[in-house]
């Protein structure tokens, strides 16, 4: 599986589990990473550890359905959000 | 003998979907996913608010997450738009929530107006509302105690009308108990007493007052035993709801013997 993540993320994601060389910019849950062009969303979720998880994906604002996302490549100064279910009142 | 104490096609009804509780429960500041399962269980609460936040990259993305704890095959989830401080937030919140959800369309709508005391922006709310229920969504919207904004909320097709008694988090009990009287006689959708809740008997006056149900969270989870004052709420709000349906008697200035006053001796 191929990782584009080049940046460290504050959070924790290392720039030495990277093989590809970053050549696309996107934000991710409001950080700028660095990732390898036509990343799809699956590619990206596998990367982050949440394929096959509960969440939902937006790009630039609009949804990307769970249907669209092994077809849905990113583009470079995409804006992504991945987002989950968590407590609340 | 018969004693019918429980009418059992006495359910609670939100956008044509029946359900037996009338307590419903927040899933937030638990101490863990355990207690908030025990909580929810105690508390009877079938259906249980959720927040959309995003993911802790570089965490275990296999860690028991809330949906474990609470499946969707066994609770009515109703994700909120809790942190949300204007309608374009909110709608973009919810669009998530029914992605995240497959579809799911019930929604708890929450426009908060500042930090301090976390009041709803109504001007927002509405806006939010409106186009919610236009996009598909079953909007549960939380409000202030306005009869005429609770209304306006019904009218733009909200299936639930959820006035604040105190505000969020403040444990203050039911503040405007002829506001929310005022607003449960005209409304002809469910109005759920969403916040300010601090004790049993805090749910059971909400319940007297003819409210269709209670909304609660702290209340719940910051309690020394959250498990049990989860059991108390669900009393409450049952003893509530039942004393509602009896019709109490009116208050009257002047005692009323009990007892008989023909054959008293002497």
């Amino acid at each position: 599986m191929p990782c584009s993540l080049g940046e460290t993320h504050e959070n924790g994601l290392k720039p030495d589990t990277c093989r590809y060389n970053g050549r696309m910019h996107i934000t991710l849950n409001g950080h700028p990473q660095d990732c390898a062009d036509d990343l799809t969303v699956t590619q990206l979720l596998n990367e982050a550890g949440y394929a096959g998880r509960r969440v939902a994906v937006e790009v630039n604002h609009e949804i990307v359905p769970r249907s669209q996302h092994s077809a849905y490549a990113l583009r470079n100064g995409d804006k992504v959000e991945i987002v989950h279910a968590i407590g609340g009142g | 003998m018969n004693i019918k104490t429980h009418d059992t096609t006495d359910t609670l009804v939100i956008a044509g979907k029946s359900y037996r509780s009338r307590l419903l429960t927040g899933t937030g500041k638990y101490k863990d996913l355990d207690e908030t399962r025990r909580a929810t269980l105690a508390a009877g609460a079938e259906i249980v608010t959720a927040a959309i936040r995003r993911v802790n990259l570089g965490q275990d993305p296999n860690a028991p997450n809330l949906l474990d704890a609470l499946p969707p095959g066994e609770f009515t989830l109703l994700p909120n738009t809790a942190g949300c401080y204007n309608a374009v937030d909110a709608v973009r919140t919810c669009r998530l929530a029914r992605e995240l959800l497959d579809g799911h369309t019930l929604i708890k709508l929450e426009v908060l107006g500042d930090e301090r005391t976390l009041f709803p922006d109504v001007v927002e709310t509405l806006k939010a509302a409106e186009q919610l229920v236009a996009d598909g969504f079953d909007v549960m919207v939380y409000t202030s105690d306005d009869p005429i904004l609770a209304k306006k909320l019904e009218h733009i097709g909200c299936v639930a009308i959820m006035p604040l008694a105190a505000p969020i988090g403040s444990g203050l009990g039911i503040q405007n108990k002829y506001n929310l009287l005022e607003i449960v006689e005209n409304a002809k959708v469910p109005v759920i007493v969403d916040a300010g809740v601090g004790t049993a008997s805090d749910a059971a006056i909400a319940m007297e007052l003819g409210c269709d149900g209670v909304l609660m969270n702290t209340a719940i989870a910051g309690a020394k035993d959250p498990v049990l004052m989860a059991h108390a709420m669900k009393l409450a709000v049952e003893a509530g709801h039942a004393a509602f349906r009896a019709g109490r008697i009116p208050r009257k200035r002047f005692a009323s013997a009990s007892s008989p006053i023909d054959g008293t001796i002497g």
